[in-house]
């Protein structure tokens, strides 16, 4: 056999993987990679800042459902993608980082650009090697694209000291690996399924609650076909959001903290919730003591430590929302159960969701967020992929942006990391350039990953930057004006810097908006546009976003606007 | 609260230890002693670790660590169908000619060793359970311990289980 370098098997084991791109940046520990790269047929994608390559193979991940791919080199290189991989994987997204290391005989003598990434990383990965050999390489790749991407998915780092990137040897590549300790499926119990099908069928006030499980599995014609099978009225997590579409006859949307009035009514007066993928987090719950009570609670999930782990279950399922979603199908169909159109229940819930249709108060003026969502809704294709960066512009996504095509609405919900959305846009391109892509940004996220511009215009990946620009990190500000008295520090961007200019030093397009029907115009000019195209629409810096759940109370206790 | 004695075998692989750690720090658990070594399997470690916890917290550490890809297999122990010893060594002062006597005859009474006897201190070993040594460890406090080592817990069901 022939001999190859660590790295050239690394490259030649990414290949084999079906890795088509790369984000990245080089530096010295991780040279030998990139000589390879050059002679390979992968496609590198040069980032400005670690942080965003990251975010991209994140956003290709979520989009794609198979491990984005990033470099990075040792020391600062491999600090920078930290942030990056604790986002992938608070949102359980597939992702696979390699970074070069110090050569193994300086490890651990301070070196120049050392630092114990493996270390550093370890609580905010699903699982990290540091192969010690070359001959280690191929199999270490082809075990981490497989816990990558399989079970509950999250962000796998490789650290590569440089001597094993540079000695030679006869490699062999697996085609499979086992993980004597990694069992990422279970075959879902039918038992428990049969069930949660009586509770379900038994309960009076049932709904059912989508989470971001659902979308990793891509269950979505599953769900509709359970839920219309049962008639049961689905509000969502926000990571969940449009699991299920939301312009659905059933669909409440998201619960929560800045959920949906509707949808958080509902949930509160239900005496029975099927909660499909989802962790149940302190946003999507409110205070966890309340929301179990006088509620069953059926949970399925793919991780068994998620069950019990915040919520009292009732019947607990653990797999893939998938294959269990089917066999519930499958069951419901051999029953010959008569399904319900109309019951008080359905009755009440369509009488809420048309309360809240009307009698949301929404603030007066040409551009506010309800109107500009709406807006951008009203002009994009249904499939158009979405990403948000963090703060009130996402939840003003949540409440006024309906996702009518199933899973293609991404954000950093549970890090819920400013900076994330534009790269993670162009990551989303990069898995799907035959589609629209948007990232609904604000001022301050954009302002943290915005030289990804370079990225978008240079590589051919165009973006549109959605830019609700109220000059304010407005989310932090609301805080300050409701729990802090309006004692604002911190907050003001004093109108800078100029979007426009900005995207245009970039060679990308920057237009700025006064009203809606420039903002439909741009909006076109974005989607026809083959660079990325800012669209910097000005905002009432002080404008709320409501119905807002107060950390520690409960989702009956919503504060309305008034 | 309960006190609960988790065995859990592992890859013998560097940084295993680091890991199960970590997860015990970054999920607010309590560590409150443990114990590493080889098994028969030269390729797998147990740990045997004693915690202290509510019964929901007890079922969150144990599926935690069970969820981590290095460990092999994750029991909590029943303790009544459990071996389970630690070794500690106390340094015990000697003040007065009669200590040294009275320090080995607690010593003998709980089946515990004496060495290294000195003029002004000496060592006393015992192999037993931790809730056995916290008792030699309370009649020893009042002639003033020097110096405490304790392994931890080590831990086997017994046969049949
Ligand atoms: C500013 C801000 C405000 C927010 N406000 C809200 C809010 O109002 N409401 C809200 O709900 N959230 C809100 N969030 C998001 C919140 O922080 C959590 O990220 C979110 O609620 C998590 O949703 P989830 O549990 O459905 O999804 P995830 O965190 O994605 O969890 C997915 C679950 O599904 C499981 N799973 C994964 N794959 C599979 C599979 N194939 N089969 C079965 N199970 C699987 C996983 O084990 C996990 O338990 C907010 C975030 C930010 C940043
Ligand atoms: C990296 C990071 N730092 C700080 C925060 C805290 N934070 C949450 S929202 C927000 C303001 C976001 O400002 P902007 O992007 O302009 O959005 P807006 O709320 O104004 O719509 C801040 C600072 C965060 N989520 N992420
Ligand atoms: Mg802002």
């Amino acid at each position: 056999m022939e001999k190859i370098s660590g790295a050239r098997s690394l490259i030649k084991a990414l290949e084999k993987q079906g890795v088509k791109e790369i984000f990245g940046l080089p530096g010295g520990a991780n040279l030998p990679m990139y000589d390879e790269l050059y002679k390979s047929n992968i496609r590198h994608i040069l980032v400005r800042h670690e942080q965003s390559a990251a975010h991209m193979a994140d956003g290709f991940g979520r989009v794609s459902r198979r491990a984005g791919v990033c470099f990075a080199t040792s020391g600062p290189g491999a600090t920078n993608i930290v942030t990056g991989l604790a986002t992938a994987n608070a949102d359980s997204a597939p992702m696979v980082a390699i970074t070069g290391q110090v050569p193994t005989a300086m490890i651990g003598r301070d070196a120049f650009q050392e630092s114990d990434i493996i270390g550093i990383a370890n609580p905010v990965v699903k699982y990290s090697f540091q192969p010690t050999k070359a001959t280690d390489i191929p199999e270490v790749v082809k075990k981490g694209f497989y816990i990558a991407e399989t079970g509950r998915p999250g962000a796998v780092l490789i650290d590569i000291p440089k001597d094993v990137q540079t000695n030679e040897a006869e490699m062999s590549f697996p085609e499979e690996v086992k993980i004597r300790g990694y069992h990422p499926w279970t075959d879902p119990d039918v038992v428990a399924i049969e069930k949660a099908i009586k509770l379900l069928l038994s309960s009076t006030r049932p709904v059912i609650l989508a989470g971001g499980g659902v979308i990793i599995s891509s269950a979505f014609a599953e769900l509709q076909s359970l839920a219309e099978m049962l008639m049961i009225p689905v509000v969502s997590t926000f990571k969940g959001k449009g699991a299920f579409p939301e312009n659905h006859a059933l669909s409440l949307g998201p619960i929560g903290m800045h959920g949906h009035a509707e949808a958080n009514k509902i949930m509160s007066e239900a005496d029975c919730v099927l909660a499909i993928g989802t962790r149940f987090s302190d946003r999507s719950v409110g205070t966890f003591a309340e929301f179990e009570k006088n509620l069953k609670i059926i949970h399925l999930d793919v991780d068994p430590a998620e069950i019990g782990k915040n919520q009292t279950t009732s019947v607990a399922i653990v797999g893939d929302v998938k294959a269990s979603l089917r066999i519930f199908v499958k069951l419901l169909m051999q029953k010959a159960f008569k399904k319900t159109e109309e019951n008080e229940w359905l009755k009440h819930v369509s009488e809420v969701k048309q309360y809240w249709h009307d009698n949301l108060k929404i603030p007066q003026g040409e551009l506010t967020a309800a109107r500009i969502m709406r807006k951008l809704r009203e002009v994009m294709p249904a499939q158009s992929i979405v990403t948000t960066e963090v703060g009130q512009h996402q939840m003003w996504a949540s409440l006024f942006y309906d996702v009518i095509s199933p899973g293609t609405f991404f954000s950093s919900t549970g890090l819920g990391t400013m900076g994330w959305g534009f790269p993670a846009a162009i990551g989303a391109k990069a898995a799907r350039p035959d589609l629209p892509v948007v990232d609904i940004a604000g001022d301050g996220s954009f302002n943290m990953t915005e030289n990804s511009l370079a990225t978008s215009v240079l590589d051919n990946l165009p973006v549109i930057v959605f830019l609700v620009n109220n000059y304010t990190l407005g989310m932090v500000a609301q805080w300050q004006r409701t729990f802090y008295d309006r004692r604002m520090i911190g907050v003001d961007q004093k109108r800078c810097p100029d979007y426009c200019k900005l995207a245009e030093s970039y060679g990308a397009q920057g237009i700025r908006v006064g009203d809606l029907n420039e903002l439909g115009q741009a909006i076109k000019a974005g989607l026809k546009s083959d660079v990325a195209t800012v669209i910097d629409i000005p905002i009432d810096p002080e404008e709320d976003v409501l119905p807002f759940v107060a950390p520690g109370t409960s989702l009956k206790d919503m504060i309305l606007p008034s | 609260m309960v006190w609960a004695i988790l065995s859990i075998l592992v890859e013998n692989k560097p940084g295993i230890l680091f890991k199960v750690t970590h997860l015990f720090r970054s999920r607010n658990f309590n560590i409150d002693s443990i114990s590493v070594g080889v098994t028969e399997n030269p390729e797998l470690s147990k740990m045997t670790i004693t915690t202290i916890g509510d019964e929901k917290q007890i079922g969150q550490i144990v599926k935690q660590l069970d969820k981590m890809i290095d460990t092999i297999e994750v029991k909590r122990l029943d303790d009544k169908k459990t071996v389970f010893r630690e070794l500690s060594l106390f340094r015990v002062k000697v003040s007065k000619p009669s200590d040294s006597m009275e320090i080995n005859n607690i010593a003998n009474s709980f089946g515990a060793k004496a060495h290294d006897a000195r003029k002004d201190s000496i060592m006393v070993e015992l192999t037993a359970t931790p809730e056995q040594i916290n008792n030699l460890q309370e009649l020893l406090a009042p002639y003033g311990i020097l110096d405490i080592a304790r392994t931890g817990v080590a831990a086997l069901q017994r046969g049949g289980d």
